[in-house]
């Protein structure tokens, strides 16, 4: 029987309008003068959010297949899309000062990053492995030119050209393991893999190189140890909107289809092979060591974070390895992770960025007493890290415990004690950049020599009387979208960390979506 | 009061929580406002602390003032489930009084006093939770909220101490602490998570402490994991009840914290560990604690030498008294590991005794260091001419800390080395011999810093404020009303020692 290719072709229909609504942002970007670009971050806005309505009011009952079965609508995805498309809003959000003061082009900025996310949906939605292959690849090459935006600046242009050439090469790899797994079964569809994965009889040599290679891809763009080397030279140029965009959004959706790919191709086939549990478990376990390790060493803040987000990879992958175990709990703690730590990294972000737009720079030295100068961008960056280091009453405290304890429960406790063990390295770096902003003191122009206080040993107890402290060199004040996107991230940052319960039903319901049968 | 007791326990902890949030919205530079904020907070919780420790029953024992709320459901099912027991009880009653006598020393912060309050009450906040929670979740979930503020805490407001040819800075003294204590709580998450799955596999996935104790008396919980996991919850917990090898980080963050936070970190934050061990080691893993305890019993009895020891050497007044906490928590660890009723018992009341008395010393130290500008034992002399009160004070709290019968200390140690003698006779012994050292620095600096000829250099000193002497003349009467009257604080802790010894 033929398939009838325009069968629910409605349920695409935030697609198609965010498509067009793209298309819109590159077209009136060019009748737009210079100085009112700013609408377009606007109307971004208003088009992410139009998406988002659209998307829940035509959510079908269930799961529906389209394109003879390329392409799935269900609540997976639906969740997916619209944790995406709140990540564009947020990115946007550190965008508009930013772009104005430091990028080129920016109308065009903001069309690519529409396009992005179009490709990030489409990767949640993907059932095929040349669809969810497009896919990434349209969020891939809107992000090689994204990272390369800040023209006027070396580092950027750097940093675009390492991304594009080892986005290029695992693209390969993973295409070279698309086409084995096709020449070994015939079929790439994440069903057919399971199935002849899960059927009686040898399996070809051919299907392990293709899946290995497809892991190996994966790896590439979740940037998991070994295969990380990218990331700390392409967060450290990019534009900082773009690095969060790079930490949060690119990872995301990396997962997303990492999750949808096991759930549906491989842990059907668990019984025949569950060795590859202990494969991702090991590689987690070096991803997150390796990347809290060599964060120690960091003295600029984008490559910090570049490599907390390895660190962070690592504990997401532990969830992986155990989606064999019990699918509905590590699939759940997974998806937990990641919303939270999208959320906290957003606020670190919209918190160094108002740092960066008011005095460009961005290493760690470069924060000294800054609670002194902006106690509010000092108070949202330390309480993000406090929840990247997993520290209550904030959101990261809670969705690591549950990720541990469903990584525990999977029957790894070696793997969990491993992350919670990385969870302490990093406490290490986090707190030197708390100590800059809190502890030491505001750098002083006029008396530069005169930074370090004398070591006498009767420094006053409590900082009064005793010696004068320097008066501190104003910074003004943050633009108020970034409060207010630091305001409302700190908000959802706490009542995700003392009340989840809301968002763990909203995954449940996604992830059951994606429960493999059998 | 019925209703009382269905919501006190939640109070208990949202209270100073809301203090603390509520705090950040007070204009930045008042910092009287601040102090006077935080007063009023803190009152309230000693308050409430005094109401629920008289409410809470010594006749029927057991938990009580039981209240649960859901938080995360299937398949993980963590509960808000509040309960006291009666060695909760006590030491609830010892952070209401504490948490308001370091927050009336603050007086003394001026700068950026309101964040300090902040951080100050949400740290008590966390203590109160971790002695009233009975879900694992939460219990680590409040205890890490009680020594994530001590970072800022010590890092902003502290103090650096020369030793001449070297500097202890108050960054080194907080990073220390703060990674210690959480390399500690790695372990206990391990061991919780450990305990999580037993459960899980027992067909019942829990973090509840007392479902999880049914299990382990069902047998679901299996001799070798109780074997490898009681000894996380004990290293665990015992970081932060300053066992030794892992107490280095007490004396130096003692020192380097500002007098308040010396209080509530001495007084109280060390107890979280002592009970930690009692209520998830001991409780939940009891045949790991029957094969452990003789070691732990003899790391705490190198405890007490080694502190007391330790303290002798030293002539900074803080250093002094830091290894003097790490001296008296080794009777605590001593007395937990007897399993025995009397041991036990005198353990927790330690626990009480030590958090009065230690606070005590602490605030008086502050009050001489706050003039002086100088702690070294050698160079102050002669302190009473000019600060009468403080040394009177301190002189009592020093006492108590060597056992002199009459004040609390003393009951404390009896019963400690009662249930030692009957089960670890030779450590008694030593430990008898610590309680001799600490005479001898006690004395020593009495005579030294605090009577004797006195010092011109120190005439210009006055003597202790009208809040300091307040504070004091009540730790003082408390540490008398203890030890000629335990009976209300032992008949309560007793009903806990006897549950928890029940498993044995």
């Amino acid at each position: 029987m033929p398939i009838d290719y325009t069968a629910n072709l409605h349920l695409l229909t935030p697609e198609f309008v965010l498509t067009a609504l793209a298309f819109l942002v590159f077209t009136v970007d060019l009748f737009l003068p210079e100085s009112r670009k700013e609408w377009l971050a606007g109307l971004s806005v208003v088009s992410l959010v139009a998406v988002m309505v659209i998307a829940i009011l035509m959510r079908p009952a269930g799961s529906v297949e389209l394109y003879g079965g390329l392409i799935v609508v269900d609540s997976f995805g639906l969740f997916f899309k619209i944790f995406f498309l709140a990540i564009g809003v947020g990115i946007i959000a550190l965008s508009v000062e930013y772009g104005r003061d430091r990028l080129d082009h920016r109308g065009e900025f903001y069309g690519l990053l529409l396009f992005s996310i179009l490709g990030m949906n489409l990767m949640a939605m993907s059932r095929e492995l040349l669809t969810a292959y497009i896919a990434l690849e349209l969020l891939s090459f809107s992000l090689y030119v994204m990272v390369a935006y800040g023209l006027r600046e070396a580092r950027s242009n750097e940093a675009g050209i390492k991304y594009i050439i080892i986005g290029a090469l695992s693209s390969a790899i993973m295409l070279y393991g698309l086409s084995n797994i096709y020449a070994a079964l015939g079929t790439t569809f994440f069903a057919g893999i399971a199935e002849e994965l899960a059927s009686p009889g040898t399996v070809s040599p051919v299907l392990w190189v293709g899946v290995a290679l497809l892991v190996v891809g994966l790896g590439f763009k979740l940037s998991a140890v070994p295969f990380h080397m990218w990331a700390p030279d392409a967060y450290e140029g990019a534009p900082l909107p773009v690095t969060a965009y790079l930490a949060i959004g690119s990872k995301a959706a990396a997962f997303a289809l990492t999750l949808r790919l096991f759930a549906e191709a491989i842990v059907p086939a668990v019984n025949r092979w569950d060795e590859w549990q202990l494969v991702i478990a090991v590689l987690a376990a070096v991803t997150m060591l390796l990347g809290n390790l060599v964060a120690l060493a960091q003295r600029n803040l984008k490559r910090l974070m570049a490599y907390s987000s390895i660190g962070h990879v690592g504990y997401a992958l532990a969830g992986i390895a155990v989606l064999g175990s019990d699918f509905a709990l590590a699939a759940k703690s997974v998806v937990f992770y990641l919303v939270v730590y999208a959320v906290t990294n957003l606020v670190v972000f919209a918190g160094v960025t108002a740092y960066y737009n008011r005095t460009g720079q961005d290493n760690i030295a470069d924060l000294a007493g800054l609670a002194d100068r902006q106690p509010f961008v000092a108070a949202a960056i330390a309480i993000g890290l406090f929840s990247l280091a997993g520290l209550p009453i904030f959101a990261g405290f809670t969705a690591k415990f549950y990720l541990f304890a469903a990584v525990a429960d999977g029957g790894f406790l070696w793997l969990a004690g491993v992350a919670i063990f990385a969870s302490l390295i990093s406490l290490y770096y986090y707190l030197q950049v708390l100590r800059q902003m809190y502890i030491e003191r505001p750098p002083n122009p006029d008396h530069a020599e005169e930074e370090h206080e004398p070591a006498d040993g009767h420094e006053d107890a409590h900082g009064h009387g005793g010696h004068d402290e320097p008066p501190v060199p104003p910074m003004p004040r943050p633009s108020l979208l970034l409060t207010a996107t630091m305001g409302v991230g700190l908000l959802v940052v706490t009542w995700l960390g003392v009340y989840p319960a809301p968002l763990l039903g909203l995954i449940d319901a996604a992830s059951a979506a994606i429960v493999p049968l059998g | 009061m019925a209703n009382f007791d269905q919501v006190s326990l939640l109070l208990l902890v949202l209270v100073p929580l809301a203090g603390a949030a509520l705090a950040m919205f007070l204009p930045k530079d008042r910092p009287r406002d601040a102090w006077q904020f935080a007063i009023f907070v803190a009152a309230i919780s000693f308050v409430l602390s005094v109401v629920v420790f008289l409410r809470y029953d010594y006749g029927a024992g057991g938990v009580q003032m039981v209240r649960s709320y859901d938080w995360i459901g299937q398949p993980v099912n963590i509960t808000l489930h509040f309960g006291l027991n009666g060695i909760g009880a006590p030491l609830v009653l010892l952070n209401g009084i504490v948490l308001l006598g370091a927050v009336l020393i603050s007086q003394t912060i001026t700068r950026r006093t309101r964040d300090f309050f902040v951080l100050l009450l949400a740290l008590g906040a966390g203590v109160f939770g971790v002695f009233v929670v009975r879900d694992l979740f939460f219990l680590f979930f409040f205890y890490e909220l009680a020594v994530l503020p001590m970072y800022l805490l010590i890092g902003v407001w502290g103090s650096s101490t020369d030793f001449g040819t070297f500097l202890r800075t108050k960054e080194y003294g907080a990073m220390k602490l703060m990674l210690m204590l959480v390399a500690g709580s790695i372990l206990i998450w391990v061991g919780i998570l450990a305990l999580y799955v037993a459960s899980s596999q027992a067909g019942d996935p829990t973090f509840n402490i007392d479902k999880l104790a049914a299990l382990q008396q069902d047998g679901a919980v299996s001799r070798l994991t109780q074997m490898w996991v009681f000894p996380f919850f004990a290293l665990g917990f015992g970081v932060l009840a300053g066992l030794w090898p892992f107490h280095t980080w007490s004396p130096d963050g003692h020192v380097a914290a500002p007098t308040g936070v010396s209080m509530l970190h001495a007084g109280v934050l060390m107890k979280l560990g002592a009970f930690g061990i009692i209520q998830v080691g001991m409780i939940l893993t009891p045949q790991g604690a029957e094969v452990w305890m003789p070691v732990l019993i003899g790391l705490g009895t190198v405890n007490v030498i080694y502190g007391a020891i330790s303290a002798l050497s030293q002539n900074d007044l803080k250093y002094v008294i830091g290894y003097s906490s790490v001296s008296h928590m080794g009777y605590v660890l001593m007395g937990i590991a007897t399993l025995h009723p009397v041991g036990l018992a005198g353990a927790v009341l330690q626990m009480f005794s030590h958090g009065i008395m230690t606070a005590l010393m602490f605030a008086m130290v502050g009050a001489i260091y706050e003039r002086a500008h100088i702690r070294d034992s050698m160079i102050l002399n002669g302190l009473i001419k000019r600060m009468g009160t403080t040394t009177f004070f301190f002189a009592i709290a020093g006492l108590a800390s060597l056992g002199l019968p009459g004040l609390s200390g003393f009951i404390a140690e009896f019963m400690v080395f009662t249930g030692a003698f009957r089960t670890y006779l030779p450590l008694a012994v030593l430990g008898v011999i610590g309680a001799a050292i600490t005479a001898v620095y006690i004395l020593r600096l009495l005579a030294r810093s605090f009577f004797g000829e006195g010092d011109p250099q120190w005439d210009h000193l006055t003597d202790a404020s009208p809040v300091e002497k307040g504070v004091g003349a009540a730790f003082v009467l408390i540490l008398i009303a203890v030890g000629v009257w335990p009976a209300p604080l032992l008949r309560v802790i007793n009903t806990g020692v006897e549950s928890a010894l029940a498993v044995f």
